[in-house]
């Protein structure tokens, strides 16, 4: 038992750990469900990874990572809307020019500091280890913001996962509503990084957001779910960190993928058994269903 | 059903209008005066400018230029009274609702960002569900729906918003022949309670009650009511051929 539990009771550092990475678990549950409803992934990974140079040039300043990752997101975000407009091209052109732009630029600071470049794997897959109250106290700001955010936003954003159309037809912006939800994302990305890294943040928030996508007949139960998944994967990820000796983040959003992989062959199984339960009924009882089909 | 209360307002009004994307036309010349009950079918072929009409309708795409008012005001201003059914709406397979969910989303222009539901916004969804013949599936995922159920569902949504305005955009598509007949009725019993619907379909059948027909083909061939909009020679030069007599 002291294998699975007893090592977050007798190490305080650890404990900070899984307090920090639970908050980032249900944070992403209810920002990677919209990611994942609305097909934003490539946007959010362009995101992540665009606040490299943000976090690396904070860090040569002396600041905090947070503030620089905030002024690389509002870059990244302005510059994606710009390069959309004025130039027209497709969505996707723009996030990726973006995306390689500033991934690059983050390289070329931390390459050009001797100090920086051990820091550069901490920045790519996070730094956990490191994790201290005043982050935990940030990510609960977060946490809350975020929450407040999908009650008060919950109908449009819904909208915004059926048709754009709808939203502005049921009387709210989409444009209005698809920034607030950016808004979402790059802060989910940026109080995520240091527990997670910013290469691996899209791991919690698409793996376990798709885990409850398996199972949800309501937006809620899928961010339920998405929080119970990346919160028993930030358990396990995290076990598997202190026991083995594995890097925390990479442990973490592995156990998310796995945990996906396994429910998505037991959705699968069971509707399988389902249809073959349907079919075997239908061949005893051919007219049970009363319907006529022509 | 109640009836739609009266008002002094044309249904719908336009004057010139062009319609098109950004400064490009795709249709110019619209003019349209419709008065309560009356419906309008616009037929063409993919690409004939239906759907952009229809957008421009419901205020999703501005005019290029010319006068356009519904119960008047300016398209969009009046998402309570005016519901349009978008073409081909988007049920992603991942998308976690259920049919009753769905259906309740037609009453957020009601409701707004934070009005709670009422018992008689959940009494207009399940009287909703009712009139198109999804009550048995409420509680189903919309994702393991057929197409033609996720239409029917689309559609309670639209008839849940109880609006004076239909806009819908080919909304017996994915329909089986009683699914065809089922919009034909609804439609119908929306007229009579006053409601002006706009339809834009390809099939030449469901003019057949129609106040009017306006034949599309990047510009309006016709239009009028349906004996003399769908005259052979208008036909001819839509689609390249005429209706068998």
């Amino acid at each position: 038992m002291n294998f699975l539990f007893g090592v977050f009771v007798d190490d305080q550092q650890l404990r900070l750990e899984l307090i920090a990475g639970l908050l980032v678990a249900v944070t992403c549950a209810i920002t990677g469900t919209f990611v994942v409803l609305r097909g934003l992934s490539f946007i959010g990974d362009a995101l992540a990874h665009g606040v490299l140079p943000g976090i690396a040039a904070a860090m040569l300043l002396g600041v905090s990572g947070m503030l620089g990752a905030v002024v690389s997101a509002v870059i990244m975000m302005s510059g994606v809307g710009i390069v959309n407009r004025r130039l027209r091209l497709s969505g996707d052109t723009a996030i990726g020019l973006l995306f390689v732009g500033m991934l690059s630029l983050g390289v070329l600071i931390t390459s050009r500091s001797v100090s920086l470049v051990g820091d550069l794997e901490e920045i790519l897959f996070g730094d956990i280890a490191h994790v201290e109250w005043s982050t935990i106290s940030v990510q609960l700001i977060a946490l809350i913001c975020i929450a407040l955010i999908f009650t008060i936003c919950r109908r449009p954003f819904l909208l915004l996962s059926v048709d754009e159309g709808l939203v502005n037809t049921s009387g709210f912006s989409a444009k209005l509503f698809h920034n607030v939800m950016m808004a979402m994302v790059a802060t989910t990305v940026i109080v995520s990084f240091q527990t997670v890294g910013t290469l691996l943040v899209m791991g919690m928030l698409i793996a376990p957001a798709a885990t409850g996508a398996l199972f949800a007949r309501r937006i809620s139960s899928m961010i339920m779910i998405a929080a119970l998944s990346g919160s028993i994967s930030v358990y396990i990820g995290l076990l598997a960190s202190y026991h083995y000796d594995l890097a925390a983040g990479a442990s973490i959003v592995l156990t998310a993928v796995i945990l996906f992989a396994l429910s998505a062959i037991f959705a699968e199984t069971r509707k399988s058994i389902s249809r073959r339960h349907d079919d075997d009924h239908d061949h005893e009882h051919p007219h049970a269903h009363g319907h006529v089909h022509i | 059903m109640a009836s739609v209360t009266a008002t002094s307002h044309s249904p719908i009004s336009a004057d010139h209008l062009c319609v098109g994307y950004g400064k490009r036309p795709v249709i110019e010349g619209v003019t349209l005066d419709m008065q309560p009950g009356e419906l309008l079918v616009l037929i063409g072929t993919n690409g004939s400018g239906k759907s952009t009409l229809l957008k421009t309708l419901a205020g999703l795409i501005k005019p290029v230029h010319g006068d356009l008012h519904l119960l008047g005001e300016h398209a969009g201003q009046l998402p309570k009274r005016v519901a349009y059914l978008p073409q081909h709406p988007v049920s992603s397979h991942t998308l976690p609702l259920c049919v009753r969910d769905m259906v309740a989303m037609g009453r957020y222009a009601h409701l707004g960002l934070m009005k709670q539901t009422s018992a008689h916004d959940r009494e207009i969804v399940e009287e909703s569900m009712t009139r198109v013949g999804i009550e048995a599936e409420a509680d189903q995922p919309i994702r393991d729906l057929s197409g033609g159920q996720q239409q029917r569902t689309h559609l309670a949504q639209v008839l849940a918003r109880q609006a004076e305005v239909l806009l819908l955009d080919e909304p017996t598509a994915g329909l089986d022949i009683n699914g065809r007949k089922l919009v034909a009725d609804l439609v119908s019993a929306e007229r009579a309670r006053g409601v002006t619907v706009v339809m834009a379909t390809h099939e030449l059948n469901d003019a057949e009650h129609a106040t009017s027909v306006m034949l599309l083909a990047q510009r309006v061939v016709s239009v009028g009511p349906p004996e003399v909009a769908l005259r052979d020679e208008f036909l001819r030069e839509c689609f390249g051929f005429t209706q068998p007599h």
